[in-house]
Protein backbone atom coordinates (compact mmCIF):
# COMPACT_ATOMS: atom_id res chain seq x y z
CA UNK A 1 0.00 0.00 0.00
CA UNK A 2 1.35 3.45 -0.98
CA UNK A 3 0.88 6.45 1.57
CA UNK A 4 -1.22 9.43 0.14
CA UNK A 5 -1.07 11.40 2.68
CA UNK A 6 1.69 12.17 5.27
CA UNK A 7 1.76 14.59 8.07
CA UNK A 8 4.60 15.23 10.73
CA UNK A 9 5.20 17.18 13.22
CA UNK A 10 2.74 19.61 11.91
CA UNK A 11 2.27 22.80 13.59
CA UNK A 12 -0.08 25.87 12.28
CA UNK A 13 -0.09 29.08 14.35
CA UNK A 14 -3.11 31.36 13.14
CA UNK A 15 -3.19 35.07 14.95
CA UNK A 16 -0.46 34.62 17.45
CA UNK A 17 -2.38 31.48 19.08
CA UNK A 18 -0.79 27.95 17.83
CA UNK A 19 -4.03 25.99 16.53
CA UNK A 20 -2.34 22.61 15.90
CA UNK A 21 0.84 21.13 17.89
CA UNK A 22 2.49 18.61 16.46
CA UNK A 23 -0.31 16.89 14.55
CA UNK A 24 0.95 13.27 12.76
CA UNK A 25 -1.26 11.55 10.45
CA UNK A 26 -0.76 8.64 7.38
CA UNK A 27 -3.53 7.77 5.25
CA UNK A 28 -3.12 4.75 3.05
CA UNK A 29 -3.94 4.56 -0.42
CA UNK A 30 -7.98 3.73 -0.49
CA UNK A 31 -8.26 4.26 2.95
CA UNK A 32 -11.69 6.55 4.45
CA UNK A 33 -10.81 8.61 7.27
CA UNK A 34 -12.89 10.40 9.56
CA UNK A 35 -11.23 13.88 11.43
CA UNK A 36 -13.07 14.34 14.13
CA UNK A 37 -13.21 16.83 17.12
CA UNK A 38 -15.46 19.79 19.16
CA UNK A 39 -15.49 22.91 17.47
CA UNK A 40 -12.18 24.88 17.67
CA UNK A 41 -10.36 21.71 17.75
CA UNK A 42 -8.20 22.56 15.30
CA UNK A 43 -10.02 19.99 12.46
CA UNK A 44 -10.98 22.44 9.61
CA UNK A 45 -7.26 24.26 10.18
CA UNK A 46 -5.70 21.05 10.18
CA UNK A 47 -7.36 20.04 6.54
CA UNK A 48 -6.83 23.46 5.03
CA UNK A 49 -3.38 22.96 6.14
CA UNK A 50 -2.53 19.26 4.59
CA UNK A 51 -3.41 20.99 1.06
CA UNK A 52 -1.55 24.19 1.92
CA UNK A 53 -4.28 27.04 2.09
CA UNK A 54 -3.15 27.76 5.88
CA UNK A 55 0.84 28.18 5.89
CA UNK A 56 2.78 25.86 8.42
CA UNK A 57 5.57 27.01 10.95
CA UNK A 58 6.81 23.34 11.77
CA UNK A 59 6.60 20.13 10.21
CA UNK A 60 5.67 18.59 7.31
CA UNK A 61 3.15 17.38 4.50
CA UNK A 62 3.33 15.08 2.08
CA UNK A 63 0.69 14.38 -0.75
CA UNK A 64 1.45 11.40 -3.19
CA UNK A 65 5.12 11.25 -1.52
CA UNK A 66 5.66 14.72 -2.96
CA UNK A 67 6.47 17.75 -0.40
CA UNK A 68 3.79 20.39 -0.43
CA UNK A 69 4.34 22.81 -3.40
CA UNK A 70 4.54 22.97 -7.08
CA UNK A 71 5.44 19.24 -7.46
CA UNK A 72 1.97 17.74 -6.07
CA UNK A 73 0.11 16.30 -8.24
CA UNK A 74 -2.50 18.17 -7.58
CA UNK A 75 -4.79 17.25 -10.69
CA UNK A 76 -5.19 14.11 -8.13
CA UNK A 77 -6.25 15.80 -5.62
CA UNK A 78 -9.94 17.35 -4.70
CA UNK A 79 -10.51 19.92 -2.08
CA UNK A 80 -14.42 20.85 -1.02
CA UNK A 81 -13.99 23.42 1.37
CA UNK A 82 -16.37 24.57 4.39
CA UNK A 83 -18.21 27.10 2.79
CA UNK A 84 -21.71 28.82 3.29
CA UNK A 85 -21.82 30.56 -0.31
CA UNK A 86 -20.22 29.04 -3.23
CA UNK A 87 -21.24 32.87 -4.62
CA UNK A 88 -18.20 35.76 -4.85
CA UNK A 89 -18.91 39.25 -5.70
CA UNK A 90 -20.06 38.91 -9.97
CA UNK A 91 -22.86 36.26 -11.04
CA UNK A 92 -21.10 33.16 -12.15
CA UNK A 93 -23.12 29.67 -13.37
CA UNK A 94 -22.93 26.40 -11.35
CA UNK A 95 -21.14 25.26 -14.37
CA UNK A 96 -18.25 28.31 -14.32
CA UNK A 97 -17.32 27.30 -11.05
CA UNK A 98 -17.06 23.72 -11.68
CA UNK A 99 -15.20 24.29 -14.53
CA UNK A 100 -12.40 26.43 -12.21
CA UNK A 101 -11.53 22.77 -10.48
CA UNK A 102 -10.34 21.84 -13.63
CA UNK A 103 -7.38 24.15 -13.58
CA UNK A 104 -4.25 23.39 -11.22
CA UNK A 105 -0.65 23.95 -10.25
CA UNK A 106 0.28 23.43 -13.90
CA UNK A 107 -2.70 23.67 -16.00
CA UNK A 108 -4.51 27.74 -16.26
CA UNK A 109 -5.97 27.48 -18.95
CA UNK A 110 -9.22 24.64 -18.89
CA UNK A 111 -8.71 21.08 -21.36
CA UNK A 112 -10.82 20.65 -24.14
CA UNK A 113 -14.32 19.25 -23.44
CA UNK A 114 -13.98 21.29 -20.16
CA UNK A 115 -17.55 21.94 -20.16
CA UNK A 116 -18.89 18.41 -20.50
CA UNK A 117 -16.88 17.20 -17.86
CA UNK A 118 -18.39 20.20 -15.72
CA UNK A 119 -22.02 19.05 -16.24
CA UNK A 120 -20.73 15.58 -15.39
CA UNK A 121 -19.39 16.07 -12.37
CA UNK A 122 -22.44 18.35 -11.97
CA UNK A 123 -24.45 15.51 -12.48
CA UNK A 124 -23.38 13.21 -10.00
CA UNK A 125 -24.20 15.44 -7.08
CA UNK A 126 -27.36 15.47 -9.02
CA UNK A 127 -27.32 19.21 -10.02
CA UNK A 128 -26.88 18.43 -14.28
CA UNK A 129 -29.98 20.61 -14.80
CA UNK A 130 -28.92 23.95 -12.99
CA UNK A 131 -25.43 24.33 -15.00
CA UNK A 132 -26.21 27.26 -16.29
CA UNK A 133 -28.27 29.05 -13.45
CA UNK A 134 -26.15 31.43 -11.00
CA UNK A 135 -24.95 29.99 -8.10
CA UNK A 136 -25.90 32.60 -6.11
CA UNK A 137 -29.24 31.46 -6.77
CA UNK A 138 -29.40 28.28 -5.45
CA UNK A 139 -29.65 27.21 -2.40
CA UNK A 140 -27.59 26.53 0.33
CA UNK A 141 -26.79 22.64 0.07
CA UNK A 142 -27.29 23.22 -3.48
CA UNK A 143 -24.48 25.54 -3.51
CA UNK A 144 -22.47 23.20 -0.97
CA UNK A 145 -22.96 20.25 -3.84
CA UNK A 146 -21.66 22.56 -6.45
CA UNK A 147 -18.16 22.55 -4.44
CA UNK A 148 -18.38 18.73 -4.40
CA UNK A 149 -18.85 18.95 -7.76
CA UNK A 150 -15.64 21.16 -8.40
CA UNK A 151 -13.41 19.04 -6.45
CA UNK A 152 -14.67 15.92 -8.58
CA UNK A 153 -14.59 17.06 -11.48
CA UNK A 154 -10.82 16.48 -12.08
CA UNK A 155 -11.47 13.22 -11.20
CA UNK A 156 -9.54 12.85 -8.13
CA UNK A 157 -7.71 9.76 -6.21
CA UNK A 158 -8.07 12.12 -2.75
CA UNK A 159 -10.60 13.18 -1.54
CA UNK A 160 -10.73 15.94 1.06
CA UNK A 161 -13.51 16.78 2.44
CA UNK A 162 -14.31 19.85 5.18
CA UNK A 163 -18.20 19.22 6.72
CA UNK A 164 -19.87 18.42 3.87
CA UNK A 165 -23.18 17.37 5.53
CA UNK A 166 -23.15 20.34 7.74
CA UNK A 167 -26.49 21.90 7.73
CA UNK A 168 -27.55 19.89 5.05
CA UNK A 169 -30.86 18.16 5.29
CA UNK A 170 -31.08 14.34 5.82
CA UNK A 171 -32.07 12.92 2.36
CA UNK A 172 -29.05 14.89 0.61
CA UNK A 173 -26.75 13.52 3.11
CA UNK A 174 -27.61 9.76 2.08
CA UNK A 175 -27.61 10.66 -1.27
CA UNK A 176 -23.90 12.26 -0.28
CA UNK A 177 -23.09 8.96 1.13
CA UNK A 178 -24.41 6.55 -1.69
CA UNK A 179 -22.21 9.16 -4.03
CA UNK A 180 -19.32 9.09 -1.85
CA UNK A 181 -19.55 4.67 -1.49
CA UNK A 182 -19.41 4.86 -5.12
CA UNK A 183 -15.92 7.00 -5.01
CA UNK A 184 -14.29 4.62 -2.63
CA UNK A 185 -15.64 1.48 -4.05
CA UNK A 186 -13.48 2.73 -6.89
CA UNK A 187 -10.55 3.08 -4.77
CA UNK A 188 -10.46 7.02 -3.70
CA UNK A 189 -9.10 7.43 -0.55
CA UNK A 190 -11.13 10.37 1.62
CA UNK A 191 -9.75 12.21 4.34
CA UNK A 192 -13.46 14.13 6.14
CA UNK A 193 -13.99 16.70 8.77
CA UNK A 194 -17.02 15.87 10.32
CA UNK A 195 -18.96 16.87 13.36
CA UNK A 196 -20.19 13.19 13.97
CA UNK A 197 -20.71 10.15 11.94
CA UNK A 198 -24.26 10.81 10.64
CA UNK A 199 -24.86 8.97 7.32
CA UNK A 200 -20.97 8.40 6.92
CA UNK A 201 -20.61 5.68 9.73
CA UNK A 202 -20.38 2.64 7.13
CA UNK A 203 -18.20 4.48 5.00
CA UNK A 204 -15.55 5.44 8.05
CA UNK A 205 -13.41 2.49 9.60
CA UNK A 206 -10.96 5.11 10.80
CA UNK A 207 -11.45 7.51 12.93
CA UNK A 208 -8.84 10.79 14.24
CA UNK A 209 -10.01 12.79 16.89
CA UNK A 210 -8.22 16.01 17.42
CA UNK A 211 -8.59 17.87 21.18
CA UNK A 212 -6.37 21.22 21.37
CA UNK A 213 -4.86 20.93 18.36
CA UNK A 214 -3.57 17.25 20.06
CA UNK A 215 -4.45 13.90 18.26
CA UNK A 216 -6.21 12.22 20.99
CA UNK A 217 -7.04 8.96 19.19
CA UNK A 218 -6.28 7.22 16.09
CA UNK A 219 -8.12 4.19 15.67
CA UNK A 220 -11.79 2.65 14.75
CA UNK A 221 -14.47 4.78 15.30
CA UNK A 222 -15.39 6.05 18.73
CA UNK A 223 -18.76 5.81 20.51
CA UNK A 224 -20.68 9.08 20.85
CA UNK A 225 -20.05 11.02 24.22
CA UNK A 226 -22.70 10.15 26.90
CA UNK A 227 -26.28 12.52 25.80
CA UNK A 228 -25.31 12.07 22.18
CA UNK A 229 -25.61 8.66 21.97
CA UNK A 230 -29.23 8.34 22.47
CA UNK A 231 -31.38 8.39 19.28
CA UNK A 232 -33.21 10.87 20.04
CA UNK A 233 -31.03 13.55 21.08
CA UNK A 234 -31.22 16.76 18.69
CA UNK A 235 -28.84 17.34 16.28
CA UNK A 236 -28.73 18.32 12.72
CA UNK A 237 -27.60 15.22 11.72
CA UNK A 238 -29.83 12.53 11.36
CA UNK A 239 -28.21 9.12 11.82
CA UNK A 240 -29.81 6.37 9.61
CA UNK A 241 -27.52 3.49 8.74
CA UNK A 242 -29.94 1.60 7.79
CA UNK A 243 -30.18 3.37 4.52
CA UNK A 244 -26.76 4.21 4.17
CA UNK A 245 -25.82 0.47 4.57
CA UNK A 246 -27.31 -0.56 1.77
CA UNK A 247 -25.55 2.42 -0.90
CA UNK A 248 -22.10 0.59 0.59
CA UNK A 249 -22.22 -1.63 -2.27
CA UNK A 250 -23.19 0.70 -5.00
CA UNK A 251 -21.00 0.91 -8.09
CA UNK A 252 -18.86 4.25 -9.10
CA UNK A 253 -21.91 4.78 -11.54
CA UNK A 254 -24.06 5.46 -9.03
CA UNK A 255 -26.09 9.21 -9.06
CA UNK A 256 -26.99 11.40 -6.20
CA UNK A 257 -30.57 10.89 -6.15
CA UNK A 258 -33.45 12.96 -4.58
CA UNK B 1 -26.23 71.21 -41.41
CA UNK B 2 -28.27 67.77 -41.27
CA UNK B 3 -26.88 65.24 -38.16
CA UNK B 4 -24.75 62.83 -40.51
CA UNK B 5 -22.51 66.47 -41.42
CA UNK B 6 -22.06 66.72 -38.20
CA UNK B 7 -20.63 63.27 -36.83
CA UNK B 8 -19.00 63.55 -40.32
CA UNK B 9 -17.45 66.99 -39.44
CA UNK B 10 -16.52 64.89 -36.02
CA UNK B 11 -14.96 62.42 -37.28
CA UNK B 12 -12.91 64.39 -39.12
CA UNK B 13 -11.78 66.30 -36.62
CA UNK B 14 -8.03 65.36 -35.68
CA UNK B 15 -8.07 66.41 -32.21
CA UNK B 16 -11.75 64.09 -31.78
CA UNK B 17 -10.25 61.32 -33.49
CA UNK B 18 -7.37 60.29 -31.27
CA UNK B 19 -9.79 61.18 -28.08
CA UNK B 20 -11.97 58.71 -29.25
CA UNK B 21 -9.74 56.10 -30.10
CA UNK B 22 -8.31 56.31 -26.57
CA UNK B 23 -11.98 56.56 -25.35
CA UNK B 24 -12.96 53.26 -26.86
CA UNK B 25 -9.61 51.39 -26.10
CA UNK B 26 -10.16 52.56 -22.13
CA UNK B 27 -13.68 51.59 -22.18
CA UNK B 28 -13.35 48.27 -23.95
CA UNK B 29 -10.29 47.67 -20.94
CA UNK B 30 -11.10 49.19 -17.69
CA UNK B 31 -14.06 46.77 -17.54
CA UNK B 32 -11.95 43.83 -17.70
CA UNK B 33 -10.19 44.11 -14.87
CA UNK B 34 -13.13 45.77 -13.06
CA UNK B 35 -14.65 42.40 -13.60
CA UNK B 36 -12.12 41.02 -11.27
CA UNK B 37 -12.14 43.67 -8.72
CA UNK B 38 -15.57 43.07 -8.12
CA UNK B 39 -15.47 39.41 -7.91
CA UNK B 40 -13.28 40.11 -5.12
CA UNK B 41 -14.71 42.76 -3.61
CA UNK B 42 -12.39 44.92 -3.78
CA UNK B 43 -14.16 47.64 -6.25
CA UNK B 44 -12.46 50.32 -4.07
CA UNK B 45 -8.27 49.36 -5.43
CA UNK B 46 -8.95 51.30 -8.86
CA UNK B 47 -9.77 54.53 -6.53
CA UNK B 48 -6.74 53.97 -3.96
CA UNK B 49 -4.32 53.25 -7.15
CA UNK B 50 -6.08 56.67 -8.82
CA UNK B 51 -4.22 58.48 -5.61
CA UNK B 52 -1.38 57.69 -5.73
CA UNK B 53 -1.26 57.65 -9.10
CA UNK B 54 -1.48 61.50 -8.36
CA UNK B 55 1.62 61.42 -6.55
CA UNK B 56 3.36 59.76 -9.03
CA UNK B 57 2.16 62.79 -11.93
CA UNK B 58 3.65 65.29 -9.03
CA UNK B 59 7.12 63.24 -8.98
CA UNK B 60 7.17 63.05 -12.64
CA UNK B 61 6.67 66.54 -12.82
CA UNK B 62 9.47 67.05 -9.73
CA UNK B 63 11.95 65.31 -11.93
CA UNK B 64 11.04 66.62 -15.51
CA UNK B 65 11.71 70.04 -13.66
CA UNK B 66 15.00 69.48 -12.62
CA UNK B 67 16.34 67.56 -15.82
CA UNK B 68 14.48 70.68 -17.50
CA UNK B 69 12.34 69.05 -19.88
CA UNK B 70 9.70 70.45 -22.31
CA UNK B 71 6.66 69.96 -21.45
CA UNK B 72 6.84 70.25 -17.50
CA UNK B 73 4.69 67.56 -16.97
CA UNK B 74 6.70 65.08 -20.13
CA UNK B 75 7.29 62.38 -17.01
CA UNK B 76 3.88 62.81 -15.41
CA UNK B 77 2.22 59.82 -17.24
CA UNK B 78 5.39 57.45 -17.06
CA UNK B 79 5.85 58.45 -12.98
CA UNK B 80 1.69 57.73 -12.20
CA UNK B 81 2.90 54.61 -14.49
CA UNK B 82 5.60 53.94 -11.84
CA UNK B 83 3.90 54.78 -8.61
CA UNK B 84 0.26 53.34 -9.86
CA UNK B 85 2.35 49.83 -10.01
CA UNK B 86 4.00 50.26 -6.90
CA UNK B 87 1.19 51.36 -4.84
CA UNK B 88 -0.72 48.36 -6.21
CA UNK B 89 1.68 45.99 -4.95
CA UNK B 90 1.83 47.54 -1.89
CA UNK B 91 -2.06 47.13 -1.14
CA UNK B 92 -1.44 43.22 -2.58
CA UNK B 93 1.02 42.44 -0.38
CA UNK B 94 -0.30 43.88 2.64
CA UNK B 95 -3.61 42.21 1.90
CA UNK B 96 -1.47 39.45 1.87
CA UNK B 97 -0.13 39.20 4.83
CA UNK B 98 -3.16 40.37 6.61
CA UNK B 99 -1.38 42.91 8.77
CA UNK B 100 -3.92 45.45 8.26
CA UNK B 101 -7.24 45.13 7.13
CA UNK B 102 -7.82 45.59 3.36
CA UNK B 103 -10.22 48.36 3.84
CA UNK B 104 -7.46 50.03 6.40
CA UNK B 105 -4.75 49.96 4.20
CA UNK B 106 -6.97 51.27 1.26
CA UNK B 107 -7.75 54.29 3.00
CA UNK B 108 -3.85 55.46 4.07
CA UNK B 109 -3.71 55.30 0.33
CA UNK B 110 -6.12 57.61 -0.57
CA UNK B 111 -4.87 60.05 2.01
CA UNK B 112 -1.12 59.56 1.32
CA UNK B 113 -1.75 59.76 -2.41
CA UNK B 114 -3.74 62.90 -2.70
CA UNK B 115 -1.33 64.62 0.19
CA UNK B 116 1.45 63.83 -0.88
CA UNK B 117 0.46 64.69 -4.61
CA UNK B 118 -0.53 68.44 -3.70
CA UNK B 119 2.82 68.24 -1.32
CA UNK B 120 5.02 67.76 -4.17
CA UNK B 121 3.53 69.30 -6.92
CA UNK B 122 3.97 72.77 -5.01
CA UNK B 123 7.88 72.42 -4.65
CA UNK B 124 8.24 71.11 -8.04
CA UNK B 125 6.61 74.71 -8.69
CA UNK B 126 3.68 73.74 -9.88
CA UNK B 127 0.13 75.04 -8.73
CA UNK B 128 -2.80 72.70 -8.03
CA UNK B 129 -4.66 74.11 -11.28
CA UNK B 130 -1.62 71.99 -13.01
CA UNK B 131 -3.00 68.62 -10.98
CA UNK B 132 -6.83 69.49 -12.22
CA UNK B 133 -6.46 68.17 -16.01
CA UNK B 134 -5.12 64.71 -13.62
CA UNK B 135 -7.74 64.97 -11.73
CA UNK B 136 -10.63 65.35 -13.71
CA UNK B 137 -9.24 64.37 -17.22
CA UNK B 138 -7.67 66.25 -20.12
CA UNK B 139 -8.79 63.51 -22.79
CA UNK B 140 -8.90 66.75 -25.49
CA UNK B 141 -4.82 67.23 -25.15
CA UNK B 142 -4.13 63.74 -26.17
CA UNK B 143 -1.14 63.75 -27.94
CA UNK B 144 -0.27 61.19 -31.30
CA UNK B 145 2.40 59.71 -28.76
CA UNK B 146 -0.61 59.61 -25.68
CA UNK B 147 -2.72 57.39 -28.54
CA UNK B 148 0.07 54.63 -29.18
CA UNK B 149 0.87 54.06 -25.61
CA UNK B 150 -2.60 54.06 -24.77
CA UNK B 151 -3.17 50.84 -27.28
CA UNK B 152 0.06 49.36 -25.97
CA UNK B 153 -0.95 49.51 -22.16
CA UNK B 154 -4.98 48.62 -23.24
CA UNK B 155 -3.35 44.94 -25.45
CA UNK B 156 -1.70 44.63 -22.16
CA UNK B 157 -4.41 45.02 -20.16
CA UNK B 158 -7.05 43.21 -22.59
CA UNK B 159 -4.15 39.91 -23.09
CA UNK B 160 -3.74 39.37 -19.61
CA UNK B 161 -7.49 39.91 -18.40
CA UNK B 162 -8.86 37.76 -21.28
CA UNK B 163 -6.33 35.30 -22.29
CA UNK B 164 -6.15 33.90 -18.49
CA UNK B 165 -10.07 34.74 -17.61
CA UNK B 166 -9.89 31.03 -16.28
CA UNK B 167 -7.13 31.44 -13.72
CA UNK B 168 -8.14 34.74 -12.59
CA UNK B 169 -11.55 33.92 -12.05
CA UNK B 170 -10.38 30.87 -9.99
CA UNK B 171 -8.47 32.69 -8.04
CA UNK B 172 -10.71 35.47 -7.67
CA UNK B 173 -14.14 33.30 -6.95
CA UNK B 174 -12.21 31.16 -3.99
CA UNK B 175 -8.83 32.17 -2.95
CA UNK B 176 -8.54 29.23 -0.79
CA UNK B 177 -9.59 26.54 -3.04
CA UNK B 178 -6.82 27.87 -5.84
CA UNK B 179 -4.56 27.57 -3.37
CA UNK B 180 -5.32 24.09 -2.17
CA UNK B 181 -5.37 23.70 -6.22
CA UNK B 182 -1.57 24.64 -6.45
CA UNK B 183 -2.21 27.86 -8.55
CA UNK B 184 0.35 30.29 -8.50
CA UNK B 185 -2.24 32.29 -6.72
CA UNK B 186 0.47 34.90 -5.14
CA UNK B 187 1.88 35.52 -8.88
CA UNK B 188 -1.51 35.69 -10.37
CA UNK B 189 -2.93 38.11 -7.47
CA UNK B 190 0.59 40.59 -8.33
CA UNK B 191 -0.67 40.08 -11.83
CA UNK B 192 -3.94 41.42 -11.40
CA UNK B 193 -2.57 44.23 -8.86
CA UNK B 194 0.00 45.54 -11.91
CA UNK B 195 -2.49 45.80 -14.52
CA UNK B 196 -5.25 47.06 -12.67
CA UNK B 197 -2.49 50.07 -11.74
CA UNK B 198 -1.74 50.14 -15.45
CA UNK B 199 -5.85 50.34 -16.26
CA UNK B 200 -6.12 53.22 -14.44
CA UNK B 201 -2.71 55.21 -15.54
CA UNK B 202 -3.98 54.57 -19.19
CA UNK B 203 -8.26 55.91 -17.61
CA UNK B 204 -6.56 58.89 -16.10
CA UNK B 205 -6.22 60.67 -19.06
CA UNK B 206 -9.88 60.17 -20.15
CA UNK B 207 -11.79 61.11 -16.81
CA UNK B 208 -9.12 61.90 -14.25
CA UNK B 209 -7.85 60.24 -11.26
CA UNK B 210 -10.84 61.02 -9.18
CA UNK B 211 -13.56 59.34 -11.26
CA UNK B 212 -11.10 56.53 -12.73
CA UNK B 213 -12.67 53.77 -10.88
CA UNK B 214 -16.31 54.15 -12.06
CA UNK B 215 -14.88 53.26 -15.50
CA UNK B 216 -13.63 49.92 -14.02
CA UNK B 217 -16.74 49.14 -11.87
CA UNK B 218 -19.73 50.84 -13.00
CA UNK B 219 -19.74 49.03 -16.57
CA UNK B 220 -19.79 45.89 -14.20
CA UNK B 221 -22.34 47.09 -12.00
CA UNK B 222 -24.62 47.25 -14.77
CA UNK B 223 -23.50 43.78 -16.44
CA UNK B 224 -24.39 42.20 -12.96
CA UNK B 225 -27.94 43.40 -13.20
CA UNK B 226 -28.63 41.72 -16.79
CA UNK B 227 -25.80 38.75 -16.68
CA UNK B 228 -26.31 35.19 -14.24
CA UNK B 229 -22.44 34.10 -15.64
CA UNK B 230 -19.32 35.47 -15.55
CA UNK B 231 -18.39 35.28 -19.34
CA UNK B 232 -22.31 37.15 -20.32
CA UNK B 233 -21.21 40.07 -16.75
CA UNK B 234 -17.63 40.64 -18.61
CA UNK B 235 -19.36 40.87 -21.96
CA UNK B 236 -21.93 43.57 -21.43
CA UNK B 237 -19.21 45.52 -19.09
CA UNK B 238 -16.89 46.15 -21.91
CA UNK B 239 -20.17 46.80 -24.07
CA UNK B 240 -21.27 49.08 -22.05
CA UNK B 241 -17.30 50.68 -21.17
CA UNK B 242 -17.35 51.37 -24.89
CA UNK B 243 -20.93 52.96 -25.67
CA UNK B 244 -20.18 54.95 -21.97
CA UNK B 245 -17.17 56.37 -23.01
CA UNK B 246 -17.70 56.98 -26.90
CA UNK B 247 -20.96 58.53 -26.26
CA UNK B 248 -19.65 60.41 -23.23
CA UNK B 249 -16.91 62.02 -25.09
CA UNK B 250 -19.16 62.61 -28.80
CA UNK B 251 -21.53 64.70 -26.23
CA UNK B 252 -19.02 67.09 -25.34
CA UNK B 253 -18.30 67.76 -28.82
CA UNK B 254 -21.63 69.52 -29.26
CA UNK B 255 -22.05 70.63 -25.97
CA UNK B 256 -19.45 72.57 -23.65
CA UNK B 257 -19.04 69.87 -20.93
CA UNK B 258 -16.49 67.72 -19.08
CA UNK B 259 -16.03 64.72 -20.90
CA UNK B 260 -14.70 62.88 -18.12
CA UNK B 261 -17.87 63.14 -15.70
CA UNK B 262 -20.33 63.39 -18.60
CA UNK B 263 -19.07 59.19 -19.17
CA UNK B 264 -19.80 58.54 -15.74
CA UNK B 265 -23.08 59.99 -15.55
CA UNK B 266 -23.60 58.35 -18.60
CA UNK B 267 -22.52 54.79 -17.56
CA UNK B 268 -24.78 55.62 -14.13
CA UNK B 269 -27.69 56.45 -16.56
CA UNK B 270 -26.92 53.05 -17.78
CA UNK B 271 -27.06 51.49 -14.47
CA UNK B 272 -30.05 53.09 -13.72
CA UNK B 273 -32.27 52.16 -17.18
CA UNK B 274 -31.05 48.59 -16.41
CA UNK B 275 -32.17 48.76 -13.05
CA UNK B 276 -35.41 49.71 -14.33
CA UNK B 277 -35.88 47.65 -17.49
CA UNK B 278 -34.47 44.55 -15.17
CA UNK B 279 -37.88 42.74 -14.52
CA UNK B 280 -38.42 43.14 -18.07
CA UNK B 281 -34.78 41.58 -19.51
CA UNK B 282 -34.56 38.73 -17.44
CA UNK B 283 -33.44 35.31 -19.03
CA UNK B 284 -36.08 33.34 -16.28
CA UNK B 285 -38.65 35.36 -15.04
CA UNK B 286 -39.74 33.82 -11.96
CA UNK B 287 -43.45 33.24 -12.36
CA UNK B 288 -44.27 29.96 -12.84
CA UNK B 289 -40.43 28.64 -11.50
CA UNK B 290 -40.34 28.04 -8.02
CA UNK B 291 -37.51 28.92 -6.60
CA UNK B 292 -36.94 25.83 -3.60
CA UNK B 293 -35.84 22.32 -4.16
CA UNK B 294 -38.17 19.70 -3.91
CA UNK B 295 -37.18 17.90 -0.86
CA UNK B 296 -39.30 16.25 2.06
CA UNK B 297 -39.59 18.14 4.80
CA UNK B 298 -37.07 18.01 8.29
CA UNK B 299 -39.66 18.55 10.80
CA UNK B 300 -43.27 17.15 10.95
CA UNK B 301 -45.76 19.82 10.71
CA UNK B 302 -49.61 19.42 11.61
CA UNK B 303 -51.07 21.23 8.58
CA UNK B 304 -54.75 22.47 9.00
CA UNK B 305 -57.37 20.43 8.33
CA UNK B 306 -55.29 16.98 8.58
CA UNK B 307 -56.02 16.55 12.39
Amino acid sequence: MTEVVRAQGLRVDLGGATILHGVELAVDDGEVVGLLGANGSGKSTFVRALVGAVPSQAGSVRLFGTPLGRDVPWHRIGYVPQRVSAAAGVPATAAEVVTSGLLHGRRLVPPRGARRRSVEALAVVGLADVADRAVRELSGGQQQRVLIARALVRRPDLLLLDEPVAGVDLPSQEAFARALAGLVAAGTTVVVVLHELGALQPLVRRCVVLRHGRVIHDGAPPRPSPGHDDPHHEHVHPHDAALADEAGGLVPAVRWQE
Amino acid sequence: MSVVDEVVGMLGDPFMQRALVVAALVGLAAPVIGTYLVQRRLSLLGDGIGHVALTGVALGWLVGNAMELTPHDALAVPGAVVAAVVGAVTIELVRQHGRTSGDVALALLFYGGIAGGVLIISQAGGTNANLVGYLFGSISTVSTGDVWLTVVLAGLVLGVGLGLRSALFAISQDEEFARASGLPVRALNLLVAVVAALTVTVAMRVVGVLLVSALMIVPVAVAQLVASSFRRTMGVAMATGVVATVAGLSTTYWYDASPGATIVVLALAMYALAAAARPFVRRRPSGPHDPHPQLDDDVQVATPGSR
